[in-house]
């Protein structure tokens, strides 16, 4: 089996376009909403994209701002200017 | 159409020149001297420069986000306590759970802050010393955004005002106690794989998330907000706590069983610790997101199943009894909620028994278990309280030398029967609630026959005298109004008197 990895984000208005690129930029992630917030399993890695969340609000995002709205996570952690990303074996 | 990402130095130089760019080797003193802790636990490190936060989050940044984070909770806080936000929550019994977690999870906090602040200096890797330095800061803020939410509760409601006081000298209380002075008197190795590792990597999930889902659901915005505004940082610890074993177990192939030894330790200790997490989700919120065997399926199961499967390589196995505990989450919580229930006149916040709705939920959640073992046992009690005859156990139990739990939990795999270990050390038999508990002290006699437990420290004299009011008085708790059932409580009159206003209002 695939190790899942994951990541857990508050569900508000700040969360809500990296919610929406990590569905949109990772094709076999699944939702999980629950109060307050939505954990986002994925089989093996998963990314979070600067360039999809910036043409989301429309102004530069920076991966870092992920520190303001994130609850938890499974996985390895990579992380640069351009993307965040959490996978096992890394 | 977006603006162009602006271009700035990137994230993996700034990172390098922010931490080891201003670090450097002593002279005038030996290395070893300036950092003289880091080497006696036998963990071996060749090279800390391989070290690096996988945020990689600098200080700078790091005030930035920091700062961002408080403005918007103490936004929150205030429009709380200004909008009268006690009167929004589902139900007075949920201010239980809060009880309990002020007088037992922040002062774990402050604990957390004084020794990353220590480790923050006494490391002699950069990387994990700045990244130790921000998690000190981070649980000072955690502790000071628990106690400033809760304060609004304070005014209103029984069970708080004494907390950090009652974490000091409480019976149940000295479970996270003795947790946290554990590690905090271990070396900094140890110290990582309990509380970064093993704590806050592989089992804060089954304490924060679904903690502050049920705020969130029970209508506790306050709690919410610091909850989550905590958890944020949360993610960052997660990441210390993977990175240490991955750091230490990748340095030299000598410290694999010194790690393995201290994780089986800490996530056994770790596991019978959430038990009061276990209770609070299933029997103290009125509104429930999910059960705590649930929350072990998803967070320990799944989660903790592809962690230890990815550190296989190193040759690291999942911890020992981890089976044991899995067979756990299906009885922890009931036998827990009966020990509080049965010594009610001793806790610090409300008990009661599940009503019919209640029960109805625990035997579709628990289909092996509650209908079988724990509902009769409520029913029982319930019969009881019906004929006046409320079940009060006034002896005193027996506790565990190494979690410090009344000896209330059952065999592995029957659980008609008390599980009971005990060992022999210096001439004194000492006693243990599993086998989990047994090899720890086993492996650390010296520390664990040393331990202050609140029973036998009553019946030495040690808590204010003989009986059970000498005894509240000195855990400053007032008899008749923060202990014994909710109904009758001071509380609950508060509540109802107000419920019934709103009916009024309602016409």
């Amino acid at each position: 089996m695939a190790g899942i990895v994951s990541i857990t984000l508050q569900n508000n208005d700040e969360a809500r376009p990296v919610i929406e690129s990590i569905l949109h930029d990772n094709p076999s992630a699944r939702a999980n909403y629950m109060p307050g917030a939505v954990k986002i399993d994925c089989p093996e890695r998963l990314v979070v994209k600067a360039e999809s969340v910036s043409e989301r609000i429309g102004r530069d995002w920076d991966p870092q701002e992920i520190h303001l709205t994130i609850v938890s996570m499974g996985g390895s952690l990579d992380e640069d200017d351009e993307e965040l990303v959490l996978s096992w074996g890394a | 159409m977006t603006p162009p990402r602006k271009k700035k130095l990137n994230l993996k130089k700034r990172y390098e020149l922010m931490t080891r760019g201003l670090d450097w080797e002593t002279s005038y003193q030996k290395m070893d001297d300036v950092f003289p802790y880091d080497t006696f636990e036998g963990i071996k490190i060749t090279d800390w420069s391989k070290w690096e936060d996988p945020f990689r989050l600098t200080m700078d940044a790091y005030w930035k986000y920091q700062g961002e984070k408080e403005r918007k909770l103490y936004a929150v806080l205030d429009s709380f306590a200004q909008n009268n936000g006690q009167l929004g929550i589902s139900d007075a019994r949920y201010v239980n759970a809060i009880k309990l977690f002020l007088t037992g999870v922040t002062p774990l906090e402050y604990q957390a802050h004084r020794h990353f602040a220590h480790l923050g200096r006494h490391i002699r890797g950069v990387g994990p010393r700045v990244a130790a330095q921000m998690q000190s800061l981070d649980e000072l803020r955690h502790a000071q955004t628990q106690i400033h939410t809760i304060s609004h509760y304070n005014k209103y409601f029984d069970g708080f005002s004494e907390f950090p006081h009652m974490h000091d000298r409480v019976w149940y209380l000295s479970v996270p106690k003795s947790f946290f002075d554990d590690a905090c008197s271990a070396g900094p190795f140890e110290f990582f794989t309990a509380i970064s590792f093993a704590f806050e990597y592989v089992l804060t999930n089954l304490l924060f998330v679904p903690f502050m889902s049920g705020a969130a659901y029970n209508g506790d915005l306050a709690t919410v907000t610091f909850g989550f505004s905590a958890q944020s940082d949360e993610a960052r610890h997660m990441t210390l706590g993977i990175e240490v074993i991955k750091f230490m177990l990748e340095q030299h192939p000598d410290n694999l069983p010194i790690v393995q030894k201290w994780v089986d330790k800490w996530f056994w200790r770790g596991h019978k610790m959430l038990g009061l997490v276990a209770m609070m989700m299933d029997y103290m919120l009125p509104k429930r997101i999910m059960s705590w065997k649930e929350a072990w399926e998803i967070y320990f199961t799944e989660a903790g199943g592809a962690l230890f499967e990815d550190l296989s390589r190193y040759g690291l196995r999942v911890p020992k009894y981890a089976d044991i505990a899995t067979d756990e989450a299906e009885h922890i919580s009931h036998q827990n909620w009966a020990i509080f229930y049965q010594y009610t006149q001793a806790a610090g916040f409300h008990t009661w028994l599940p009503s019919d709705e209640e029960m109805a939920w625990l035997s579709e959640k628990y289909p092996n278990t509650f209908d079988k073992y724990y509902r009769p046992r409520f029913e029982m009690w319930r019969e009881m309280e019906a004929k006046g005859e409320r079940f009060y156990n006034n002896a005193l139990p027996q506790l565990c030398q190494t979690c410090q739990i009344p000896m209330g939990y059952t065999e592995p795999g029957d659980p008609t029967k008390i599980g009971f270990r005990s060992t022999e050390y210096a001439g004194e038999r000492y006693h243990f609630c599993s086998d989990g508990c047994k090899d720890i002290f086993e492996n650390e006699p010296e520390k664990f026959s040393q331990a202050w437990l609140p029973v036998h420290q009553i019946f030495q004299g040690n808590c204010g005298g003989a009986d059970l009011g000498d005894v509240l008085k000195w855990y400053h708790m007032d008899n008749g109004i923060d202990n014994m059932d909710y109904t009758g409580s001071p509380d609950q009159k508060q509540w109802d008197a107000w419920q019934s206003a709103r009916k009024r209002v309602a016409g």
